[in-house]
């Protein structure tokens, strides 16, 4: 269990800064998920963390130590920094068999022999890979390799553990499964874990805070995972996090309107979260409902009947957007290809727009 | 668990402006390839230009004028141009025969295929001297006596004689790149072209052969390249008549020189007529290999059509056979009749065979065995250094990935393109004195100097590309798991390269067990080589002594080339 403070961190390949002034504090025993799109410099931090890249400012505290100060000229060695390393292609050593792979960092600590093997059988048994003792790697399927590489993780320090996109290389059924384990792992050891990932459903099942990053290197939003859900911070959150349409909209005569080929009006007063006069109005396909009352007439361009909901396509003049319908309520109804309907919009998010 | 327990020390080692283990192989890097790469070729360029006081472009205009230098060029040009062109024609024939046709008995043809590149070539030379020389040649003297001819028929004593030899020894370099064309290529092309109506000729002549163009051309450039530099086969073949090319004409001035200044700065401007003519084709072949590649040719191997050879199918195999047991069995066999012959030119009668020629090279002949110690020292050594070098090379060019790191690649494969006549020469000069003193000359250390330089990117290469398979989070990993960069290299990198390391030691130790070109310019009174004794051997006219030695040095060939299959073989089970 232990406390990780990033403060001031700016890293630059050449001329491209991948992280500017990036701060971050990671309370111990949680799992942190470090979300972003590929790019962002997730794995930038990870490898800042773990020593593998010197950065050009700031400061790297674990446990209250200074792992990495640029002011005061400090730089610990990956190997003194104590850190478990989940890689995301596992990195276990092909030449060496599952029990040397995972003894390697207690060898590397010069633990006694009789020492060794009952925490490697301890970390083994961590990860259900008991039998696999005398195993090579290459007999060993994906799934397996990366438990493999979690309890190496382990033995190397069960208090801090980063992994980096540890199981993006899986199947989607063991992705699942393994989610769960590390769950259940963590929560028993009381491991702080830092978790990258490109996947935010992952990260919202795993983690106990997220950090979003944006595509320029900065913190988009930190919270929990409902926060992030109910109180995106701003567009490029709200975008990230799920599937989502964005309508330009304009403030007119106290009405709130649409602004597309033409304005249709969509709202006779001025909606509470807006401010000013022009804006992008963000909403997830499940908030719009389709309402014969409504003043937004819209045409059905596609349906796609996914099982439990249906998925439409529907135009508004200059604009398609999504819709998602629940269809297995009792009220359910399908609409087909062509049909006029008219779009009543809940939950809706208001946010900068670029032109305004 | 563990207390963070943090070494200031260590800390700043790794740190800005320390000494790190990466900044201290770099550092070597750049002092071993410049010692060892650099001092020479810079020297062969000081010499031909300088005259001691200022630059002197005289000399060169003169060396280059001479009219036995002049022959010697038109020579090389002359040989190069048509064994290349032979060895193409031969080459393309046989690959697309292996490649393309139903012919049978195709494992035994690429076995054979094989064997020239285990001899050396001027072993090989030697051998068909014994067969075909114009004085007394076995095959030549039966021929006499079997059709009553007053004149010798062969002559390999001559140009086109050499033009023959290099084209046996060559074309397989040609139907190797073809033949690995053709196995990559996507036999849909050629199907398609039969199915819409052309004719089995049409579709070589259209589809095939512009299709492996550019394995044709790369097969035909290494050729070329490898012709131009080479000695053994002019120097075994050519001397007698005084048939000069550019390289043995540069061993020549250098032997003539005695050690004086002129002829040491006549021989570096020789040097760098030969490294001129050798680039253009290097250059060409550079261009070759970037531009001009068709993407129809891919990776993975696909089964191609195979061509019905029909009613030509026996007489073909019957003349591939005959071609391949002459060009590859009958100088082997040659060279072991000879060995066990009383003197050179018995006729093979039972009366006339003793062990008496390996007798003598062992038990009376100190130079001899000084040769065998001498290659096996130098083999073991150069190939010891050269992975160390090369694969402390290899990990910074391609691991630690400093600016400087094309240079060092550069540098490293520059002696590959300079022919080894030139390295020597360029060695000679180098350490005779001429840095901090140190004179290596007419020692053992220079030959092994020279052999390092020509061979390192053996290594580089073989290392190079098994590190690039060893994805840098395996070292992160170790780092992560307590290990010391140190201990990171010894415990997860260089076990993971092991094979290609060994492989790459035997690479570098085979050519040093046969090599001539280099050791003849470089060997002293007590550092003769293998190649060095077997050639002196046979220049003195003790040719089945000679023989004997040959037969010596290819079973030692054969026996390390064994000892690596054996190796590589074990890993890819392993």
């Amino acid at each position: 269990m232990e406390k990780v403070e990033l403060e001031g961190i700016c890293v630059s390949y050449g001329e491209h800064m991948v992280l500017r002034d990036l701060s971050l504090k990671i309370e111990p025993g949680q799992i942190i998920g470090i979300v972003g799109p590929s790019g962002c410099g997730k794995t930038t931090i990870a490898r800042a963390i773990c020593g593998f890249i010197k950065p050009q400012q700031g400061t790297i505290k674990i446990d209250g130590k200074t792992m990495f100060s640029h002011k005061d000229r400090v730089d610990i060695p990956p190997e003194q920094r104590h850190i478990g390393v989940v890689f995301q292609d596992y990195a276990i050593w092909p030449h060496l068999s599952v029990y040397d792979n995972i003894a390697y960092p207690l060898k590397k600590r010069g633990l006694p022999k009789e020492e060794i093997s009952p925490r490697v059988h301890y970390a083994l048994e961590q990860v259900n890979m008991v039998a696999y003792e005398k195993y090579m790697p290459s007999q060993l399927s994906g799934g397996q390799q990366q438990r493999v590489a979690i309890a190496r993780a382990l033995t190397s320090s069960s208090d801090f553990l980063i992994m980096d996109e540890p199981i993006t290389n899986l199947d989607a059924k063991l992705r699942e499964q393994m989610l769960v384990e590390i769950r259940i792992l963590q929560q028993r050891l009381g491991t702080t874990i830092i978790y990258i990932t490109h996947d935010q459903e992952a990260a919202m099942q795993l983690c106990d805070k997220i950090v979003i990053l944006a595509p320029d290197g900065s913190i988009a939003q930190i919270g929990s995972d409902e926060e992030i859900i109910r109180n995106p911070a701003n567009r490029f959150v709200f975008q990230f996090i799920g599937v989502s349409n964005f309508i330009p909209v304009v403030i007119d005569d106290g009405k709130a309107f649409f602004d597309l080929e033409k304005k249709i009006p969509y709202k006779s007063h001025i909606p509470g979260k807006m401010t000013g006069t022009k804006a992008m109005l963000g909403i997830r396909p499940m908030d719009i409902v389709f309402d014969e009352d409504s003043p937004v007439r819209a045409t059905v361009a596609q349906a796609i009947f996914l099982g439990n909901m249906y998925n439409y396509f529907v135009r508004l003049p200059g604009m398609e957007i999504r819709v998602q319908q629940i269809a297995i309520s009792e009220n359910a109804k399908s609409y087909s290809e062509g049909q006029e309907v008219g779009l009543a919009f809940l939950e809706e998010r208001y946010f900068e727009r670029e032109d305004a | 668990m563990f207390s963070r327990a943090i070494n200031r020390d260590l800390a700043h080692l790794e740190g800005k402006g320390g000494f790190s283990l990466d900044r201290l192989m770099i550092i070597l890097c750049y002092v071993a390839l410049i010692t060892v790469v650099i001092l020479p070729v810079f020297m062969i360029l000081y010499y031909a230009f300088w005259d001691g006081t200022k630059i002197d472009i005289a000399m060169f205009k003169q060396v280059i004028f001479q009219k036995s230098n002049i022959r010697s060029m038109w020579n090389t040009l002359v040989i190069g141009v048509f064994s290349t062109a032979l060895a193409t024609a031969v080459g393309v024939f046989f690959a697309w025969l292996l490649g393309r046709s139903d012919i049978p008995m195709k494992g035994l043809m690429k076995f054979l295929f094989s064997i020239p590149f285990m001899i050396p070539p001027f072993l090989a030379a030697m051998s068909w001297d014994m067969m075909f020389s114009g004085r007394g040649g076995y095959v030549n003297k039966a021929l006499m006596s079997l059709f009553n001819l007053t004149k010798a028929p062969f002559n390999i004593n001559s140009v086109a004689g050499i033009i023959v030899i290099e084209v046996v020894y060559y074309f397989p370099f040609v139907y190797m790149q073809v033949v690995s064309a053709l196995e990559r290529m996507d036999p849909t092309l050629e199907e398609s072209a039969r199915i819409a109506g052309a004719s089995q000729l049409y579709v070589i002549r259209r589809i095939t052969l512009p299709l492996t163009i550019p394995a044709i051309s790369s097969g035909m450039l290494l050729v070329l390249i490898t012709s131009l530099s080479n000695y053994g086969i002019p120097a075994m073949l050519g001397y007698s008549q005084s048939i000069f090319t550019l390289p043995t004409m540069i061993v020549e001035l250098m032997n003539r020189a005695g050690g004086s200044f002129e002829g040491i700065r006549q021989s570096a401007a020789l040097s760098i007529v030969l490294v001129f003519i050798v680039s253009i084709a290097l250059l060409v072949q550079r261009r070759l290999l970037t531009h001009g590649r068709y993407d129809i040719i891919k990776g993975k191997s696909m089964r191609p059509m195979l061509i019905k050879l029909r009613g030509a199918k026996y007489p073909l195999l019957a003349f591939s056979l005959l071609f391949l047991s002459l060009i590859v069995v009958a100088p082997i066999v040659m060279i072991i009749l000879v060995s066990f012959v009383k003197a050179y030119g018995l006729p093979f009668l039972a009366k006339n065979l003793t062990l008496a020629n390996f007798r003598r090279i062992f038990v009376g002949n100190i130079m001899v065995r000084d040769s065998v110690k001498n290659s096996l020292f130098l083999a073991f050594s150069a190939a010891s250094f050269c992975l160390l070098l090369g694969t402390m090379l290899a990990y910074v060019i391609y691991k630690v990935k400093p600016k400087g790191g094309t240079a060092l690649e550069m540098m490293a494969v520059l002696p590959y393109s300079l022919p080894g006549t030139v390295m020597a020469i360029g060695c000679i000069l180098a350490w005779s004195g001429a840095f901090f003193g140190i004179t290596l000359y007419n020692t053992i250390w220079i030959i092994l100097v020279a052999y390092i330089a020509r061979y390192l990117s053996y290594v580089l290469k073989s290392s190079s590309a098994a590190l690039q398979q060893v994805h840098g989070s395996l070292e992160e990993a170790a780092r992560s798991c307590g290990a010391s960069h140190m201990q990171t290299l010894k415990d997860v990198t260089l076990p993971l390269i092991k094979p290609a390391m060994i492989s790459g030691f035997f690479l570098v130790f085979l050519p040093c067990m046969r090599e001539l070109t280099t050791s003849i310019l470089l060997y002293g009174p007590k550092s003769r080589t293998l190649g060095v004794a077997i050639y002196q051997l046979r220049i003195n006219g003790q040719i089945a002594p000679a023989a004997a030695l040959s037969v010596v040095t290819i079973t030692l060939i054969i026996i390390c080339n064994n000892i690596v299959k054996a190796i590589t073989r074990d890993k890819k089970r392993g």
